[in-house]
């Protein structure tokens, strides 16, 4: 079983590494997401693994898993949440802004020229609408 | 405690100044000059104490651990330096009261001033090192903003900059100086330190602790070749440049070669930098000083001059050198400090510092002239003032010193200085002053205030009395040579006018001939002058800056592309590097604690999981699928989370599926639905090799650690989850118990996280991002947008999900559940009415806040941590009790469900506010027609008639600009 666990956060955090270095947002959310699973999964096995041993305590029960990660863990699924609904919206307020959704170095450049373009022609025709209604 | 006020007053001071402005300039001037007597009063009352002998020492610990404190101690060198500090400070307060004009801002003015007052009072009296770097940084910041008072022209600006980047950058060396001087001596306490001068010079971090102290003493006090910076700080107010340059701020250096003489000097390493430095600087600046037009610079550069001097003395390494060094700071400030207010009244009266414009000033303010020829006489070492006598004993030391084996070197070059600061004194004194009265002064001049000229004319009578009576300083100089050299008796030496047919004799009225010939020569000599090249510091300075910042431009954009890629690749692969160095350093056994069999379910989940993962890869271009995918990686998650023992987290898992699947929905709703195709093999594979070390690097990791047994702190936990807690649900417990502080600051960071959302959401609405979402091209849309069993159903569940939610949240203490999970049931429950509704309908009927929901959870977390205090416990210290209330029975009440509940409301509401923030957005990219209002199945609303809401929306253009 421990291999499984074991095998199974190395598949996260090869798949979540391998998105991250991809060109565009969508698929670093997807790896960091993947990511998350694996840090949360090998956090919680820092506990070691334990079958029928939840941590609720009772007086005739003596074996508990290790109820300490769990809750470090369970937080941490909360936050992963606020951190990938951040990152989201990062990515979608970028790709409305700029047009693009790349993060590498070229596609700024080009995303930051676009922007210009869309700032100066964005400009000029809400003056022009501006002194038409002859204020 | 009196010891620390004579530092602090001044500050307090600098704090009143700018108040006090709006009564006046007098009451302003008054406070600063209140601050500097005060403290200069409380200075006077330890003179008894300190001309007896004593130190006196006062010390408040500040951080101890570091060898920080808050020390000052009080001797003879201490109390001569604060003395100068405050007495000639005295002197400019009431000089600036009337050299300021009435648009310059004076609280500002004495603000600054006092600051730096108190900074400098600090390196005079601090009686530890890092208190001493502290005030000499106070200093460098104090004397910049003072440099650059007058902000409106660009040569204050730009000498501000330039002596703060050479004494701040000498600073950054005098803090490794002094953290090496204290770690050879084995103590910060500066009065220890002076007293193990042998243990420190035979420390093997001598050398280096010395070079460092010397560049930052060198930078301070403008010695050759840092000496560049001082000549450019005098486009700062007269006053100012009178301050620092007379007394104060360039005499730090000195201060600081003075202060460590005992513990530094004496060596051939000191003797053989030192001693060449300072002479070098005399030499070079007074002849620089020759040809200067502008009566500051001149002053600036015989200031240079004049600090080379001492510190040559203080480099000859003998006890002599020290007395002659410490009366000539006594002698240098008294006709420095006048000749700079006299350059001020100069400036001020006839509107220009011009030598070349100036002349016959004598006839038309002689009270000024009078006073100014006096000290200029000092300056050139004239006989019967003050800079003689200091001059002459220089002159004797040098004549009997002998540097690399060239004799007479020294004593060639010191007779040489002499001469050309004969020189340049009676070329200020003479242009200036004499000669006829012109008619082209800018103003016409004549005697200022007597607020200006008296502190000048005090400053004269110590010139002239010291100069005829020159036992009169005796005391002075010799408590505070004994508290340089750290001794007792001092060697013979006399401070007097006539000491016989000496070699100094000789050599004074060489420099004096010589001298004077020169300035009777000058327009022939000044021609020859103009003719030899001029090394201009300043453009040197502005190219080394200039090439500074490319350079650091040039790194920055080399190495801060802007790509994600990149810096992702750099983080993860070194992260794996390090990993695989300490791996192969490590042992490599394997652990012994036994393993769970694998389960047929087991094996198919983790199948399913890899399959997931590998699809995810190939896959990730089709981002609806990846997304699906993604589910089902959270869902087996869960799985395996409920297999070993973790319902809570079970729990958790799952509803946080399913509301970062409906996020992501909402996100690839309005991002590109298919991926760019990858650029090139070479980067997938790339990319991929890391990928699969760092994936192989955890699993090992993660298998190395499970296969071996950890004893935990988690028994006390389990132990005390009960009898300390009052909950059975020790996960829970722990989070609101033993560990809420932690849950607390993750409550505010989800509150954070959401208004982050929410302000660049928001603001999306707006600009370039709403002109693109206008623009987007329509969506396809279902054929039925809101389908009629999901609004029954979701309607249905509504209230049944929310008294889910509730029990869960009630139960959690006890059973798996709890305020994370609660939230995040209640908020689906909410968000599901949103999805099969449509977001106007579910819109006009939230009766609740996001925001405040989220305000108040944090509120009420952080009150029921906080009302522990009232009980005397510490933060969130949680209490229980049973309670019986009819009909329900025994019930268990505890603070930690008011806590819980803070948790609860946060969820909810950061759920909501960001689902609802990217809907909002959505909800403008809506090209077609949608149906106006909610949409309302026949049977809620039996008026409109059944059927014409489903037949036939009412559908209205949305309110959009038409394209130009």
């Amino acid at each position: 079983m421990e291999l499984l666990v074991a095998t199974g956060i190395g598949a996260l955090t090869a798949a979540g590494v391998y998105l991250l270095f991809r060109a565009q947002t969508f698929p670093v959310i997807i790896g960091l997401a993947f990511l998350s699973y694996a840090v949360n999964v090998f956090l919680f096995a820092m506990g070691r693994l334990a079958i029928d041993a939840p941590p609720i305590y009772s007086p005739d029960v003596k074996v508990y898993t290790d109820p300490l990660p769990q809750a470090l863990v369970l937080t941490a699924i909360v936050i992963s949440f606020g951190m990938t609904a951040l990152i989201v919206v990062l990515a979608l307020r970028g790709f409305l802004e700029s047009g693009d959704d790349g993060v590498g170095a070229r596609e700024r450049a080009d995303s930051e020229s676009g922007r210009t373009t869309a700032t100066d022609t964005g400009l000029e025709p809400g003056a022009a609408a501006a002194s038409e209604r002859g204020v | 405690m009196s010891i620390a006020l004579i530092v602090l007053l001044p500050l307090l001071g600098a704090l009143l100044a700018p108040v006090t402005i709006r009564w006046g300039r007098n009451a302003c001037a008054a406070t600063a000059g209140a601050a500097s007597l005060g403290s200069f009063a409380l200075l006077m009352s330890h003179l008894p104490g300190v001309y007896a002998g004593e130190v006196l020492r006062q010390e408040l610990p500040w951080i101890p651990q570091l060898g920080l404190s808050f020390s000052f101690f009080v001797d003879g060198l201490g109390f001569f330096f604060a003395g100068l500090i405050l007495g000639i400070g005295l002197l400019i307060i009431l000089y600036a009261r009337y050299y300021l004009a009435r648009q310059d801002p004076m609280g500002r003015f004495y603000a600054y001033l006092l600051l730096f007052q108190s900074a400098m009072l600090g390196i005079a009296l601090s009686d530890n090192a890092l208190l001493f770097l502290v005030f000499w940084e106070m200093t460098s910041l104090s004397s910049f903003l003072l440099i650059g008072y007058w902000r409106h022209l660009p040569e204050g600006r730009q000498g501000a900059r330039m002596a703060l980047a050479v004494t701040g950058g000498g600073g950054l060396a005098l803090i490794g100086g002094m953290l090496l001087l204290g770690e050879a001596a084995g103590t910060y306490a500066i009065s220890e330190i002076i007293t193990r001068g042998e243990v420190i010079q035979a420390h093997p971090l001598y050398v280096p602790a010395l070079l460092l102290i010397l560049v930052g003493a060198f930078t301070k006090s403008a010695q050759f070749p840092f000496h560049f910076w001082l000549p450019h700080a005098m486009a700062a107010p007269t006053p100012v440049s009178a301050y620092l340059h007379s007394a104060t701020m360039v005499k730090a250096g000195v201060f600081l070669l003075a202060r460590f003489w005992p513990a530094l000097a004496g060596t051939d390493i000191w003797f053989l930098i030192v001693t060449p430095v300072g002479l070098a600087t005399m030499a070079i600046a007074a002849f620089i000083a020759i040809f200067k037009n502008d009566l500051k610079a001149l002053l600036a550069f015989s200031t240079v001059s004049h600090l080379g001097m001492m510190t040559m003395l203080l480099g000859f390494g003998t006890e002599i050198g020290v007395v002659v060094a410490m009366f000539h700071i006594l002698n240098h400030a008294t006709f420095k400090a006048a000749l700079f207010m006299s350059a001020g009244i100069v400036d001020h009266e006839a509107g220009t510092r011009d030598i070349r414009k100036l002349g016959g000033l004598a006839k038309l303010m002689p009270i000024s002239s009078v006073l100014a020829l006096i000290a200029a006489a000092s300056m050139a070492g004239l006989p019967f003032f003050n800079g003689f006598l200091s001059k002459e004993m220089m002159l004797e030391e040098a004549a009997h010193t002998e540097l690399t084996g060239i004799p007479y070197l020294v004593p060639a070059l010191a007779t040489l200085a002499a001469m050309f600061s004969v020189a340049y004194s009676l070329r200020l004194a003479w242009f200036t002053y004499m000669g006829p009265v012109r008619q082209s002064y800018p103003h016409h001049p004549h005697d200022p205030p007597v607020g200006m000229w008296a502190p000048v004319a005090l400053l004269v009578v110590l010139v002239v009395a010291i100069g005829l009576v020159p036992p009169i300083a005796g005391p002075i100089v010799a408590r505070t040579s004994m508290a340089v050299l750290q001794t007792d008796t001092l060697p013979y030496y006399s401070l007097a006018i006539w000491h016989g047919l000496t070699p100094a004799l000789f050599m004074s009225i060489a420099a004096i001939v010589v001298g004077t010939i020169v300035v009777a020569l000058y327009r022939s000599l000044s021609a020859a002058h103009a003719g030899l090249p001029h090394p201009d510091a300043k453009s040197m300075f502005d190219r080394t800056i200039a090439g500074l910042v490319s350079t650091a431009r040039g790194f920055t954009g080399a190495t801060q592309t802007g790509s994600l890629q990149l810096y992702a690749g750099i983080i993860v692969a070194s992260i794996v590097a390090v990993g695989a160095v300490a791996f192969l350093q490590g042992g490599h056994a394997p652990g012994t604690r036994a393993t769970l069999p694998a389960s047929p379910p087991a094996i198919v989940a983790w199948a399913v999981l890899v399959a997931v993962c590998g699809a995810v890869v190939v896959a990730h271009t089709s981002r609806l699928l990846t997304l699906v995918l993604t589910s089902v990686v959270g869902l087996v998650v869960s799985v395996a989370f409920l297999q070993f023992s973790a319902p809570d987290l079970a729990l958790t898992q799952i509803s946080v599926e399913v509301v970062t699947t409906i996020l992501l929905l909402l996100a690839l709703n309005l991002l590109p639905r298919q991926g760019a195709p990858e650029r090139s093999n070479a980067n997938r594979f790339g990319s991929a090799a890391i990928a699969i070390t760092a994936g192989l690097g955890v699993a090992a990791l993660a298998y190395a650690v499970m296969t071996r047994d950890v004893a935990s702190i988690s028994e006390y936990h389990i132990a005390q989850s009960k009898p300390g807690g009052g909950g059975t649900n020790i996960v829970n417990v722990i989070l609101v118990d033993f560990r809420g502080t932690d849950t607390f600051g993750e409550i505010i960071v989800l509150g954070i996280a959401a208004l982050a959302i929410f302000a660049m959401l928001d603001s999306a609405l707006r600009g370039a991002s709403a002109r693109r979402l206008a623009a987007m091209l329509p969506t396809r849309k279902s054929g039925d947008a809101h389908p009629m069993p999901l609004v029954v159903a979701t309607r249905v569940i509504l209230p049944l999900a929310i008294t889910v939610g509730i029990f869960i949240f009630l139960r959690g203490h006890n059973e798996p559940g709890g305020g994370f999970i609660a939230g995040l049931v209640v908020a689906i429950a909410l968000i599901m009415q949103y999805i099969a509704s449509g977001f106007d309908w579910a819109s006009a009927r939230a009766r609740y806040n996001p925001h405040a929901m989220i305000g108040a959870g944090v509120i009420i977390a952080g009150l029921t941590g906080v009302a522990s205090f009232l009980f005397g416990a510490p933060f969130l210290t949680s209490s229980y009790d049973y309670f019986h209330i009819p009909l329900v029975g025994e019930v268990e009440l505890a603070t930690a469900m008011a806590f819980d509940l803070g948790v609860f409301l946060t969820v909810v509401g950061t759920v909501l506010l960001a689902l609802f923030q990217i809907s909002r957005v959505e909800h403008k990219a809506e090209r077609v027609p949608v149906p106006e209002g909610p949409y309302e199945p026949p049977f809620h609303d039996a008026a409109r008639g059944s059927g014409r809401a489903m037949a036939a929306p009412r559908v209205v253009e949305p309110a959009r600009d038409k394209e130009a």
